[in-house]
C-alpha cells in the first residue's frame, strides 16, 4: 500500500472527543501477486481431451506438451486425469506441440467441452467466468492462446454491443507508471477530506448474511491491498472487520439492521442505500435459512426469521429528507464523505441532482442487470434501466446542471470485466463498484442459489459454518488480489494504447466507443 | 378498512418427477470405489433423494431431479468422473414461446404458491421481443407508501368491468346519470377458454372451483356448460358464459342470473347485445374479437359503439397477431388500441380484457400497463398441472404428464397457487412502481420504459441510426 490515506487525511486526529469509536490498529495487506490455485480438484475447461484404448502409453504427449496437459506418474500404468484447464485447445495445433498430431497412435481427441452448456448465462458466458479464474488464479489475462473471448458477454446489448475505437498507434508512447487509473471521491470542497482510491472501482455492499464473513475479510483486505474499499452492506459491522475500518463503506439501508454510531464512526464513507439495482423499490431479502445465530445477533433480531428491508426510507420522502439524512451522518463522523446508491429509475437524472444538492458526495447508481444476494426474479428483469442508460442520463444531465465536476458519479449492476469499467467511464461513470466478480474470482460459478437452504453450495454466499470452511480467507484474499491486479494492467494498457496519463480523461469519451447495432456517424462533442 | 384480498394457498407436491435444468452423467464403469464419493457430500442431497426414488420406481423416467447445477460433485470427484450436462428433455419442453424456463417456474410457483426468487442478478438477454422489449419502471422521487407483499399498506388489485359513463350528472343534488352494470374483480385475472385441442372437459369443474376459490370468473363456451358440474348454478357470478356466432342464446334464467357474458364478434353482434339485454339489462355483455388483420381497427371501431361495454382482444396463444406474416405482438397491438381510444376521449368507457401470449406475471403486469384492463389466461393454468406443453394431445396422442389423471384437490390446488404467485408478484411489481391501486396502472406508460424509446434517447444520440433490430 502506497501510503495510508488515513494518516494523510488526518482521520485519527480530528474525531471528535466524544467518539464511541474504538481505535483498533489498522492491517497491511501487500498488493503482491501469488499463485492461487483452484480450490476444486477438477477444474473446469474449455477443451478436455479423450484417450483412446489404443493409448500404448509411450508417453509422449507428457513430454511434448509444454503446459503439463498429461500426467503420467512414474510407476502407474495409466494415466492420471490431465490438467485440462491449462490447454490451450485448438490454438495448439498451429505448434510443434500439439498433442493430438504429435500422438503416433491418434488415441487422443479433443473437444469442447460439452459441460460449458450448462455453466454460466448471457451475462457470463462460460469463457467470462473461466478467464476471471484465471485472472484469480495468475494475476494476468488469460492468454489469447485460451480463445476465451471474456471481453464481452452475450447479451445482446449494452456492453455487450459497446466497443473502442483504438487509433492505429497511441498519439504518445506512455510508460506503464506514467499512467494513473486512481480516482478521487470527494469533489465537492467542503472542507471533509480528500479520499482517492488507487483503481476506479471498489467492492459493493455484501452483508455478513448474504455472503459469509471470510468473504467479507478477503474482500476487505484486497480493498486494503489496492487502497479502495470494500462495503459491509446492510447487516452491522463485524468486529473482525474492524483493523479495516479505513478501507470499508459501511452502509445504512431501510431496515438499518446493525446500525449504530460507533460503527458510522469507524469509516471513511458512509453508504446510504436506497434502493439496489436487482430488486429497486423493494428492499433487501434475507431468507430465513440465513438467518443464522450469528446474523440474528450482529442484525438484533430472530433467529430464522426472513428479514425484509422495507423500502423506502420511512423517514425519508423528499430531497430535504434526505438532506437531513445525510446531515445527521455528517454530524455523527464529522470525517466521513456521504455516498447515495439509487437505482435506476426514469427520473434517475434528477434524482442524482437531488442528492448532489442534499450534500452527497457520491452518487451511485446500481442499474438492473447486477446484484449478488436474492431477489424476485420479476424484480431482476423488469424493474428500471439497464446502468449502460442510466450512466449516460445522468452524465448528461450533471454536466447540463453544470455540477458533474463537483460529485462523483460510481455505478454498478452488471459491470463484469476491466472492460465493462473502461466502457461505463467512457459513457460518463467516475468509476465503479463491482461485486459479482469478486464472487466468481472465489470460485462462484453462478448457479443462482444464493437465497437456498443452507445458501451457496460453494462457500461463498452462505453463513453455514460447514459450506463456508470452502474458501479460506488468505486464499480468497489472494484470488481477489490476483484479480484486481489482472484488471488493473488491462485498463492501463487500455490508457496506453489511448495515450492517457489518467482514467479521469477517459470519462465521457463516447467518441472513442461504437455500437455495433449502429451506423457510428454521429460526430459527438468530446 | 375493507377486507385485504387474499387467496389461501397450500403446498401441492407434484405427481412426477420433475424435469429439471441439468443432469450428472455418471461414469460408474471407472470409479476408483474410493469412499470419498462428493455425492454424499451434495449440499442439496439431491442423489439421496434419487436413490429413494428409484427405490420405488414405477416407471421409466430419466435420472435427472433437481440438480443445481453447482458443480461442485463435478470438481470434487477424486477421479473426475462425473459430468454436468443440460437435461436434453428439459430443453425439448415447450416452444419458442412458453421455454422451458417458463414452464420450470410455472411448475414451482403451482407448487408453493412462492414468488420465485434466486440469486446472482439477472442471467438473461439484454433485451428481446415481446414483453421483454420493455421494463418497468420505479422511482425514487415519487415515494410509494407501501412495503410490498409484506408490509402494512393495502395494494389494491380489484378492477372493474364494463361501461362507464363518460361524466356524471346531477339532478337536485341527486344522481341522475344511469349507471350502467359493473363486474368487480378482485384482481385483474380471469380464466379464458382453451384452444380447442387443448380442452379437457374433466378440467372445467376444476376451473370453476378455481375461480371460485380465488374470486375471479372462467370463461367456458355455452355448449360445455353441462361439464361444469352439479354446482355450476350456484357459481354463476364466478362464470363467464362464451357464445359463438351460431350458439343459442341460454335460457333467460341463466341469464338473469349471470354476471357477464361473452359473445363472439360478427355482423350481427349489436343485434345480438340487444337480445341479451333484453332478457337481463343488467348482464354486462364482451365482445371477444380476435386480433387478426382486422382486430384493431375493429376493436376500435366496437369501442366507439355506446352500446358496446367490454372488449376481450385475442391474439394467438404466443402472444402473435392472427393470421398475418409478420405477426405484431400482443402488447402493441393492445397500445395501439389504447392510445387510439385515449386520443379519441373514450377510453375509460369501456374495458378491455387482453388474452394471448401472457405466460408469466409479468406478463400481466406489462399487459396492463400497455392498455389491458384485464387479463385472461389458460395455458399457464395447464402448465401448473405439470403439462410439458409437448403438443401430444393437441395430437392426438397419450399425455406424458397425465393429465386426465388429476385429482380435484391437486388441480384445483395446483391452479390456484399459480393464480395466487402471480397476485403476489403484481403486487411487488405495483409496490416498485409506487402504484396503489391496478385501475391505475392500467396504460400507465410513464411507469414502463421501452426499449425502442431508451435506445434511440440514450443511444441513438450517440451512435447514429440503429441498423440492427
Amino acid at each position: 500500500m502506497e501510503g495510508s490515506l488515513a494518516k494523510e487525511s488526518g482521520f485519527r486526529e480530528i474525531l471528535p472527543e466524544n467518539t464511541m469509536r474504538t481505535l483498533v490498529p489498522q492491517v497491511e495487506v501487500p498488493r503482491e501477486v501469488k499463485p492461487a490455485p483452484p480450490r476444486y480438484r477438477n477444474e473446469i475447461a474449455k477443451y478436455i481431451i479423450r484417450r483412446g484404448s489404443n493409448c500404448t502409453l509411450c508417453g509422449k504427449c507428457v513430454q511434448v506438451c509444454p503446459y503439463g496437459v498429461h500426467v503420467l506418474k512414474t510407476g502407474y500404468k495409466l494415466f492420471a486425469a490431465p490438467h485440462l484447464n491449462v490447454c490451450v485447445g485448438p490454438s495448439c495445433r498451429k505448434t510443434d506441440h500439439y498433442c493430438i498430431d504429435i500422438c503416433p497412435k491418434k488415441a487422443l481427441k479433443m473437444v469442447e467441452n460439452p459441460m460449458l452448456k450448462a455453466m454460466g448465462d448471457y451475462r457470463w458466458t462460460p469463457d467470462m467466468i473461466m478467464a476471471t479464474w484465471k485472472m484469480a488464479e495468475t494475476g494476468e489475462s488469460p492468454s489469447p492462446e485460451y480463445g476465451y473471448e471474456y471481453e464481452t458477454g452475450a447479451s445482446g446489448g449494452g456492453f455487450d454491443r459497446l466497443r473502442f475505437k483504438f487509433p492505429e498507434k497511441p498519439p504518445i508512447e506512455l510508460r506503464e507508471d506514467e499512467i494513473d487509473i486512481g480516482i478521487v471521491l470527494n469533489r465537492r470542497d467542503d472542507g471533509r477530506p480528500q479520499v482517492k482510491i488507487d483503481v476506479p472501482w471498489y467492492g459493493g455492499g455484501m452483508s455478513f448474511g448474504s455472503v459469509s464473513n471470510v468473504v467479507q475479510l478477503s474482500k476487505a483486505r484486497a480493498a486494503v491491498a489496492f487502497n479502495t474499499f470494500t462495503c459491509t452492506g446492510e447487516g452491522g459491522y463485524m468486529e473482525r472487520m474492524k483493523p479495516y475500518d479505513d478501507h470499508v463503506i459501511t452502509q445504512i439501508a431501510t431496515g438499518l439492521f446493525g446500525v449504530r454510531e460507533e460503527t458510522i464512526q469507524r469509516v471513511r464513507i458512509v453508504e446510504f442505500k436506497y434502493a439496489q439495482g436487482a430488486k429497486p423499490g423493494l428492499g433487501g431479502h434475507l431468507l430465513a435459512d440465513k438467518v443464522t445465530h450469528a446474523v440474528a445477533k450482529m442484525r438484533e433480531t430472530v433467529l430464522g426469521i426472513s428479514l425484509f428491508s422495507p423500502f423506502p426510507f420511512h423517514s425519508v420522502y423528499s430531497i430535504e429528507d434526505h438532506q437531513k439524512h445525510m446531515d445527521w451522518i455528517k454530524h455523527v463522523n464529522r470525517r466521513t464523505l456521504i455516498s447515495t446508491k439509487v437505482s435506476t429509475p426514469n427520473d434517475v437524472d434528477m434524482v442524482a441532482v437531488g442528492s448532489y444538492s442534499a450534500g452527497t458526495h457520491i452518487v451511485h447508481l446500481d442499474g438492473g442487470y447486477g446484484g449478488t444476494g436474492a431477489a424476485p426474479d420479476i424484480a431482476k428483469k423488469n424493474i428500471a434501466m439497464p446502468i449502460e442508460y442510466g450512466i449516460v442520463k445522468v452524465h448528461r444531465f450533471l454536466e447540463q446542471e453544470g455540477i458533474r465536476d463537483k460529485v462523483t458519479l460510481i455505478v454498478s449492476g452488471g459491470l463484469r470485466t476491466p472492460h465493462d469499467i473502461a466502457k461505463a467511464i467512457a459513457l460518463g461513470a467516475d468509476g465503479v463498484v463491482v461485486g459479482t466478480s469478486e464472487l466468481v474470482a472465489l470460485g462462484c460459478i453462478r448457479c443462482s442459489r444464493c437465497e437456498s437452504g443452507r445458501g451457496c453450495p460453494r462457500g461463498i454466499a452462505t453463513t453455514d459454518a460447514e459450506l463456508a470452511q470452502g474458501v479460506d480467507l488468505e486464499w480468497g484474499t489472494q484470488r481477489i488480489i490476483n484479480l484486481y491486479s489482472a484488471w488493473r494492467k488491462e485498463l492501463i494498457a487500455l490508457l496506453k494504447r489511448f495515450g492517457m496519463r489518467s482514467i479521469n480523461e477517459l470519462r465521457g469519451r463516447t467518441d472513442l466507443l461504437m455500437h455495433l447495432d449502429y451506423t457510428n456517424d454521429v460526430e459527438t462533442d468530446t | 378498512m375493507p377486507k385485504k384480498y387474499h387467496i389461501e394457498t397450500k403446498k401441492v407436491a407434484p405427481r412426477l418427477p420433475k424435469i429439471g435444468k441439468f443432469g450428472i452423467v455418471d461414469w460408474h464403469e471407472d470409479c476408483a470405489r474410493c469412499h470419498n464419493c462428493v455425492k454424499k457430500a451434495c449440499v442439496y442431497d439431491r442423489y439421496r433423494q434419487e436413490m429413494e426414488y428409484i427405490k420405488d420406481l414405477d416407471e421409466f423416467n430419466a435420472m435427472f431431479f433437481e440438480c443445481m447445477g453447482c458443480f461442485s460433485c463435478v470438481q470434487k470427484c477424486t477421479k473426475g468422473l462425473l459430468a454436468l450436462t443440460v437435461n436434453p428433455e428439459y430443453e425439448r419442453m415447450g416452444n419458442g414461446y412458453f421455454t422451458p424456463d417458463i414452464i420450470l417456474t410455472t411448475w414451482n410457483q403451482a407448487e408453493t404458491a412462492g414468488i420465485p426468487v434466486s440469486g446472482a442478478g439477472y442471467r438473461g438477454k439484454f433485451t428481446g421481443t415481446g414483453f421483454d422489449s420493455m421494463w418497468t419502471d420505479m422511482s425514487e422521487i415519487v415515494r410509494p407508501t407501501r412495503d410490498g407483499i409484506h408490509g402494512r399498506e393495502y395494494i389494491s388489485t380489484s378492477v372493474d368491468i364494463g361501461r362507464k359513463p363518460k361524466l356524471l350528472s346531477f339532478e337536485d343534488n341527486r344522481l341522475a346519470t344511469a349507471l350502467p352494470p359493473l363486474v368487480d374483480l378482485p384482481a385483474p385475472i380471469i380464466i379464458d377458454i382453451f384452444p380447442e385441442k387443448y380442452q379437457f372437459s374433466h378440467l372445467m369443474p376444476m376451473l370453476l372451483a378455481v375461480a371460485v376459490k380465488t374470486g375471479t370468473m372462467m370463461i367456458v363456451g355455452w355448449e360445455q356448460n353441462g361439464l361444469l358440474g352439479a354446482d355450476k348454478e350456484k357459481h354463476l357470478s364466478n362464470i363467464i358464459f362464451y357464445l359463438g356466432k351460431d350458439t343459442p342464446l341460454p335460457t333467460p334464467e341463466i341469464l338473469k342470473k349471470s354476471r357477464l357474458i361473452e359473445i363472439a364478434d360478427n355482423n350481427k353482434t349489436e343485434q345480438r347485445i340487444k337480445e341479451i339485454k333484453a332478457v337481463n339489462p343488467e348482464l354486462v355483455v364482451a365482445v371477444r374479437v380476435e386480433l387478426d388483420s382486422h382486430g384493431k381497427e375493429r376493436s376500435i371501431e366496437l369501442a366507439r359503439n355506446p352500446i358496446i361495454e367490454v372488449i376481450h382482444i385475442v391474439s394467438d396463444m404466443n402472444g402473435n397477431q392472427i393470421g398475418a406474416e409478420k405477426p405484431e405482438f400482443i402488447k402493441d397491438m393492445t397500445r395501439h388500441i389504447h392510445t387510439s381510444l385515449v386520443k379519441s376521449g373514450i377510453r375509460d368507457e369501456v374495458t378491455i380484457i387482453a388474452s394471448g401470449g401472457i405466460a408469466l406475471a409479468e406478463h400481466m403486469a406489462k399487459e396492463i400497463i400497455c392498455g389491458a384492463d384485464v387479463i385472461a389466461i389458460n395455458m399457464p393454468l395447464l402448465l401448473a398441472l405439470e403439462c410439458r406443453f409437448c403438443a401430444n394431445c393437441r395430437d392426438g396422442f397419450a399425455c406424458p404428464a397425465k393429465i386426465e389423471n388429476i385429482t380435484a384437490q391437486y388441480g384445483i390446488g395446483r391452479m390456484t397457487n399459480l393464480i395466487a404467485a402471480w397476485h403476489d408478484q403484481l403486487i411487488e411489481v405495483m409496490g416498485a412502481m409506487g402504484i396503489r391501486e391496478a385501475r391505475r396502472l392500467r396504460g400507465e406508460t410513464g411507469r414502463a420504459l421501452f426499449f425502442d424509446d431508451i435506445e434511440e434517447e440514450i443511444f441513438g444520440r450517440l451512435f447514429g441510426k440503429r441498423i440492427r433490430v
